[in-house]
This record gives structure tokens, sequence and C-alpha cells, in this order.
């Protein structure tokens, strides 16, 4: 059983929560993710390591579906069942010297730690941070502390400029030259149309994947992604890959697979 | 021999009643079939029954002590060569091993000594029979990576030897294989959970959710003062077919299925929240028990149509001959000297399995029959295909543990006293051997906790 030590929510869907877990926090790396099941009869499922605080581990989520609901449902001072971690490899810091991140909604806790290990590395780091309105846009503070630039962008132009991340994204690949590569993660459909933007611009990417997953060690291959043709598990060789050669129509078809059953889940939901 | 009494079949449930259930197919013998199948044995004077089983269990002496009613004892004198007397009544490959080898299979049957294994460990598994004092703590600490057959059998060696054992497993619950893969039908979960609540009576102390090479590597391990350390991770990484078409959806390796309905019990649908998704054809690629799992647990899902692939022939199919019974006997077509070669899909969902015809060629290095190619092939329409093709070591231990030797395919090199190439570091299983059987990993895990015992034993008699 693992203490929720702490808990704030972002907005109405976006939770941070503080963890103790000493056998995650101790090797934990930027990249690196948990997997977690709320209470005995939960589903596995994995979330990024966000930030250590000595023996505590955050993690930030979008309340999407059954379990990330179920795990909003918890408080400070209830437990979690399982958590296990730090799994994954972590992220590849790359010899660059001006990075820009781009974050689609919750994927700015991922990118965080990985900007802020650029950063420390002396590179210089602009962000992208989109989301559907000023709400969902998370982690502004955060990222203004270290950040050389902070770009927002919102669909309805609550905050920031209105339109998507690659609105943002096009003119600042096309007007500065010393940006020399791209990391992007947020939902699927975004890391496809900003990795082919990096391509256009001939700029590296980094992207990170979340297919579905269950054990996270390499166990039941569900987590199968495809590169450059060849076959990944993404929860022991990831979740970050260059983007230049993923497919990532395959995996969006593969994350979509069980969306029935997920739908019956909130059903079930709704109905508690 | 004359007059000898055929075996006596164990009682089944009907196949068209455990299609629909998970419940155990064999009954099992009661006390007075034990009893007329033990009366069978002839009591060698060298058994052949005993230098086949890997464990050396005392075959005959259970067997007599089982028909003098010394139950207990009868327990007892298996539990000293094979502590899971339970599962492995249950899964062992007895036809080549154990019964392949009884003096009475040259001209009848062999002796059921499974089935007897089986109830004799029932017996005692009800009377708690393992429960038994174990000698206070050394206060010398061991580690014991993984909790399948391979760890179990290797903790439980070492504790009654002594030492203060700990056993980490990655999963959020323990027994690996016997609990992820093998299904209930053949081994009930409850029996799984007995035997590691024996273990944790004897004092092991069990720690879940830890990935060693991760949260805590080999090193870390060593350094927390544990002085000397198992390896018992197993071999879960799936192989793949290496053809067209596998990712797509639909397509499942073994592993996510057995592991979607047995640990994550997804055959409570619609209750469960990892559930699985199965359409009424399935093809299963593969031929030995994790093929045959497979395939029957889909037909209790509900599959209608589910046919085996397999490359090879009948013969050379390498699943328990129990199982390929079973599985006939419960609707599951052999397609035999049949070999995938393509998948193909709609919208990217699986809709099609392209199959070679085989022939057989000259015997390989197994000793089987090489398939050959014929240039023939055949089309299947499926909704889902399961590929069971065999297990590697996951590489999680191999990448985070300097100085750890390995093969190419990932196994861990040992030495002739199971130690590894990092000193202290023992390791047994199937992340020695590559996928094998729940006897042969329990069998290292034991011999590998006598190594140990011996380095242990070396090593403070000359710090002191
Ligand atoms: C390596 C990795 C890191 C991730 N990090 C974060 C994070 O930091 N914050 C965050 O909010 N989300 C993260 N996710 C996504 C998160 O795991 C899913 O949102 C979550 O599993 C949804 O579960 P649910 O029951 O609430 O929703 P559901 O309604 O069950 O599913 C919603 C969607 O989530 C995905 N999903 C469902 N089950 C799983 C599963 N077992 N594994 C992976 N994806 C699944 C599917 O695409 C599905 O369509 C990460 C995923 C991966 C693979
Ligand atoms: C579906 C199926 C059916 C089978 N049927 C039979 C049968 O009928 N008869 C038979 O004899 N054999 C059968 N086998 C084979 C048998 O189960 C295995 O040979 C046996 O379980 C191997 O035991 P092990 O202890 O080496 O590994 P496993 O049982 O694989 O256990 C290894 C454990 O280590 C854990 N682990 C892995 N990596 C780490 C890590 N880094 N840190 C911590 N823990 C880790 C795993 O989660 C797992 O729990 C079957 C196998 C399968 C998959
Ligand atoms: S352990 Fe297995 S091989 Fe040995 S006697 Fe028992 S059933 Fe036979
Ligand atoms: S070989 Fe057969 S008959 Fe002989 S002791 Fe073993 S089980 Fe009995
Ligand atoms: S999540 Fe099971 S192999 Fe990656």
């Amino acid at each position: 059983m693992y203490k929720i030590v702490d808990k704030k929510s972002y907005n109405q869907d976006v939770d941070w929560m503080l963890v103790e877990a000493p056998l995650v926090a101790r090797n934990a790396k930027p990249g690196h993710f948990v997997i977690l099941r709320v209470d005995v009869d939960g589903e596995r499922i994995p979330l990024t390591i966000a930030g250590i605080d000595g023996n505590n581990v955050e993690i930030i989520y979008q309340k999407m579906g059954y379990s990330t609901k179920l795990l909003g449902e918890k408080n400070v001072g209830d437990t979690i069942e399982d958590f296990v971690g730090p799994l994954g490899q972590a992220a590849h810091i790359r010899d660059k010297k001006h990075v820009i991140g781009v974050a689609g909604g919750v994927g700015s806790a991922p990118l965080l730690p990985q900007l802020r290990a650029y950063k420390e590395q002396g590179a210089k780091v602009s962000v992208i941070l989109g989301g559907r309105t000023k709400d969902y846009v998370i982690l502004k503070k955060e990222y203004e502390a270290f950040c050389d630039h902070v770009h927002i962008t919102t669909d309805d132009g609550s905050a920031g400029q209105k339109g998507f991340v690659t609105d943002a994204l096009n003119p600042l690949l096309e007007s500065d030259d010393t940006i020399d590569h791209v990391i992007a993660i947020g939902p699927v459909i975004m890391m496809k149309f900003v990795t082919e933007m990096a391509k256009k611009h001939d700029r590296s990417i980094d992207v990170s994947l979340n297919p579905i997953m269950i054990d996270g060690t390499g166990m039941c291959g569900n987590c199968r992604v495809t590169i450059d043709d060849k076959t990944y598990f993404a929860c022991i060789d990831g979740p970050d890959f260059p983007g230049e050669h993923v497919d990532f129509d395959e995996l969006m078809s593969r994350q979509n697979f069980y969306k029935d059953e997920e739908h019956a889940c909130k059903l079930r939901l709704k109905k508690q | 021999m004359k007059n000898m009494k055929p075996r006596l079949k164990v009682r089944e449930q009907e196949a068209v009643e455990r299609n629909n259930n998970f419940l155990e197919v064999a009954l099992g013998y009661s006390l007075e079939e034990a009893k007329q199948e033990a009366l069978r044995c002839i009591q060698c004077k060298n058994p052949r029954c005993v230098q086949a089983c890997p464990v050396r269990v005392k075959i005959p002496e259970f067997i007599k002590l089982l028909l003098e009613d010394a139950l207990d004892e009868s327990f007892e004198t298996i539990y000293d060569d094979n502590i899971l007397p339970s599962i492995c009544g249950r899964v062992c490959p007895q036809e080549s091993q154990c019964e392949g080898a009884c003096i009475l299979g040259i001209k009848a049957e062999p002796v059921n000594i499974g089935a007897l294994e089986r109830f004799v460990g029932d017996y005692g598994m009800d009377k708690d029979l393992a429960d038994k004092p174990v000698p206070a703590s050394n206060g010398i600490k061991v580690a014991v990576v993984g909790s399948g057959p391979a760890g179990l059998a290797n903790a439980a060696s070492l504790r009654r030897k002594g030492y203060d054992v700990t056993i980490f497993e990655a999963l959020h619950d323990y027994g690996g294989v016997l609990k992820y893969g093998i299904p209930d039908f053949r081994l009930p979960k409850d029996i799984v959970t007995n035997e590691i609540d024996n273990l944790k009576k004897m004092g092991v102390t069990f720690v879940k959710n830890a990935v060693i090479g991760k949260s805590i590597t080999i090193d870390q391990l060593k350094e927390e003062g544990y002085e000397s350390i198992f390896i018992g991770s197993g071999a879960g990484l799936p192989s793949s077919l290496g053809i067209p078409g596998e990712n797509l959806s639909g397509v499942y390796f073994a592993n996510e299925f057995l592991t979607r309905v047995n640990l994550m019990k997804a055959r409570a649908v619609p209750d469960s929240l990892t559930p699985v998704k199965l359409g009424d054809n399935v093809a299963v690629v593969g031929g030995g028990n994790v093929a045959m799992d497979a395939a029957r647990t889909a037909k209790r899902l509900g599959a209608k149509n589910v046919f085996i692939l397999y490359r090879r022939d009948r013969k050379s199919l390498p699943a328990r001959l129990d199982e390929i019974h079973h599985a006939e006997e419960e609707g599951i077509d052999l397609r035999l000297l049949q070999n995938p070669v393509e998948l193909t899909g709609e919208d990217r969902i699986v809709k099609q399995v392209k199959v070679e015809i085989m022939k057989l060629g000259e015997p390989d290095s197994s000793g089987r029959q090489r398939p050959l190619p014929t240039g023939k092939y055949k089309t299947y329409d499926i909704d889902n295909i399961i590929i069971s093709i065999g297990q590697k070591p996951n590489p999680i231990i191999k990448d985070n543990t300097a100085g750890l030797d390995t093969q190419p395919w990932g196994g861990i090199i040992t030495d002739e006293y199971q130690m590894t190439s990092v000193e202290g570091v023992f390791a047994g299983g199937d992340v020695v051997t590559g996928a094998a059987t729940v006897i042969l990993a329990m069998g290292a895990g034991k011999d590998a906790a006598h190594h140990m015992d011996e380095y242990l034993k070396n090593k403070h008699a000359r710090t002191s």
C-alpha cells in the first residue's frame, strides 16, 4: 500500500499527487514511469514520473476514464494498492544547444523533468504548452521558472495564441535557426503532426509513446510499437523514441482497440 | 505382469460442461482409487521412474506408504525432494519424465504417478503438513528475484537452512507463470496461493512491485547487506513470428491473452477492468503447453472456432499429452504442418491468416523432423490470432547489472555451481535454460540453495 502524501487539482480534469514510494523514488530519472493499481481489482495503468521529492513520487494525471477517475477520488492520507517503478528507459538527454518542448494537455507533466535536464546541461530551452482552454494549460509557472521562452496556445483563445501547438511551432522553427531539437509529448495525433513539422524543418525530434500497457516488464507484448519497420516494446525500450520513423497510425489504432470496453467502464462509474 | 489391471483413469469434467467454466478439468483420485492405482506399481528395486524425475522423487516409497495408509509419511517422502507436489502432480510432463520411464510402460501402461503425487500432495495441503518448525534466523540476509517455481523453491530451501530470505517480485501478485500463465482449469490458483502462504508462515519475506534492476539493482541489494542473491526471473519475453501484420489489433501474444484472463481476471467480463476482446474465429500459433492453454481459454471465453496452427506433425507437439487430448475433446482443431506467413487486416484489425503447407524433412538438432516449405498456401478468416511460439528472458536485469554474462538470446550464464559471472549471485530456472518446465525450475532453485549455502559457509569461515 502506498500513501498519498499530498494532492492538488490543476483543473476539473487534471490532478497532481505525491505518493510515498521509496522503491520507485530511489532510482527514478526523467523519462521513467510507474504502473499503478488503484485498488485490489484495479487495472494496471502507466503514468509518467513527474518529479521526485525524497521518498515521494509526483504524478500528474488526467481523469480520462474509469481508473484515472477512481484515482482522482482518493485523497491525502488514503492509499493506492500497487505502485511499481521506475519503469522504461530514462530519457536520452542529447547534446543539443536549443531545445523546444511541445506539450499537449497533460503531456506537460512528463515533459517538465526532461526539459529541466536539458537546462541543467546548459542548453537553451523553450516550451509550447497547448490546451483546450486556459484551465488545461498546466504547469505554466513551473516552466516559467527555468525556460527561456514559454508560449501558450489554446483551442478557444482563452489564453495565449488561439490554435494548436503546431500553429505556434511553425513560425518558431522558421525564424529561429538556433533551435536544433524538438521534444513532443501529448496525444498521439499531436505528436504525429509535430513530428511531420519537425521533419519538414529538418530538426531532430523525440516523442513519448503511450500504448496500452499491462505489466510494464516486457512480458505481455501489448505495448509494441513499430519504428522504422521494427517492433519495439515501449515499456522496456521506451517510452521515448526518435519521432521520425514512428508508425503513429498503428499506435492510434492499437490504443483504440479497447474503446468500447473503456466506454462500458465509464458507464459503470456514472451508475455508482 | 500377468493379470495386470489397466491404468485407472482419472475422473474428469465432461468436455461439454467444462467448455463453459474455468474449474479444474481433472478431478483427481479418491483414496480408494489412489490405492487401486498404487497397487499396480511393482516396487522396482532399481526404479527407472525415479531416475527420470528431475528431482528424483522417491516414487516407489511414497506409493508403498500410500498403500499402507501412512499418508503423512507418504507426503513427507515426496516433500523431501519436491516442495510443490500438488502443482507438479498436475503440470509435470509425466509422459516424458517419471511415467515415460516406468517399467510397466514397456508392455502396458505406466503407473499414473502424476495423479498419485497430486493425491498425496493435496492430502498434505489439506492437513497443513508442510507447516513445520523452521530454524531461527541465522542473521544472514539473502535475496531471491522472482516468485515463480524457481524462486519459491530456492527461498524455501534457504529458509530451512536458517537464512533470512526476502523474495522480490515485479508484479503485484506472487507465483510467476503459475499465477499469470497456467489457467485455473489446469492449476487452480488457490493451490499456488497456499504454497506461497506456506513460505510466509516459514518466515520468508515477500516484497511485491519490486523490479530488480530498476527499483533496486543487484549492486544495491548487495549494499543493503544481502550476502547472496538468486535470480529466478524466468523467461517472460514473448518471441514473435516476424511476419507481416503481427502488430495489427486483435493479434495477441499468449502472455498478453493469458495475463489478461488469469492475473487481471478478464474472464469476469463484463466486470473486468482489463477485458480481453475475442471474436468467433481464433487461431493459435504453436504446439506447446502455452498454445494449448491459450486455445482452451479462448474456447471457454466463448470463441466458436478455435484452431491451432503448428508447423510440424502431431508427434512433435511439445505439449503435455493430457493437454493435447483435452484440447481435442474440447473441440479445438489441430491444423498440423501449417506455418503462418502473413496476417492481413481491415482498418488495422486482423482478418486473415495465410499459412504455408509444410512437409517433413530430415531430423534437425532437436531430433524431430525438420518442417520444410512446399510453396502451397491456404488462407483462413479469423477475428484473433494468439502467438505462442516461445519466450526468452526479459532484458531488465541483464541491462542493469554490470559484469553479468548472458547468452546471445538473453539467458544468464552460470557455472557448475549455478553462480553467475557476478560473485555471490546465482541463477536458475527459465532465466538460465530458456522456457522449460515447472519441475526443472523448482529443481534449479533448490540446487542453487545448496550451492549458495556452501558459498556463504565458505565466506563466513574465511572471515571469522
Ligand atoms: C508510458 C506512459 C506514460 C503515461 N503518462 C501519463 C501521465 O503522466 N499522465 C496521464 O494523465 N496519462 C499518462 N498516460 C496515459 C494513461 O496511462 C491513460 O490515460 C490511462 O491509462 C487511462 O486509463 P483510464 O481507465 O482512466 O481511461 P480509459 O477510459 O480506460 O482509457 C482512456 C485512454 O487511455 C488509454 N489507456 C487505457 N488503458 C491504458 C493502459 N492500461 N495503458 C496505457 N494506456 C491506456 C487508451 O488510449 C484509452 O483510449 C501514460 C501512458 C503511458 C503508456
Ligand atoms: C501458459 C504456460 C503454460 C505452461 N504449462 C506448463 C506445464 O503444464 N508444465 C510445466 O512443467 N511447465 C509449464 N510451463 C512452463 C513453466 O511454467 C515455467 O518453465 C516455469 O514457471 C519457470 O519458472 P521460473 O521460476 O524460472 O520463472 P517464472 O515462473 O516465469 O517466474 C519468474 C518471476 O520473476 C518475475 N520477474 C521477472 N523479472 C523480474 C525482475 N527484474 N525483478 C523481480 N521479479 C522479476 C516475474 O514477474 C515472475 O513472477 C508453462 C508456461 C506457460 C507460460
Ligand atoms: S515431480 Fe514430476 S516428474 Fe517427478 S515424480 Fe513428480 S510428477 Fe513425476
Ligand atoms: S518404474 Fe513404475 S512400477 Fe517401477 S517403481 Fe517406478 S512406478 Fe513403480
Ligand atoms: S507492457 Fe507488457 S510488454 Fe510492455
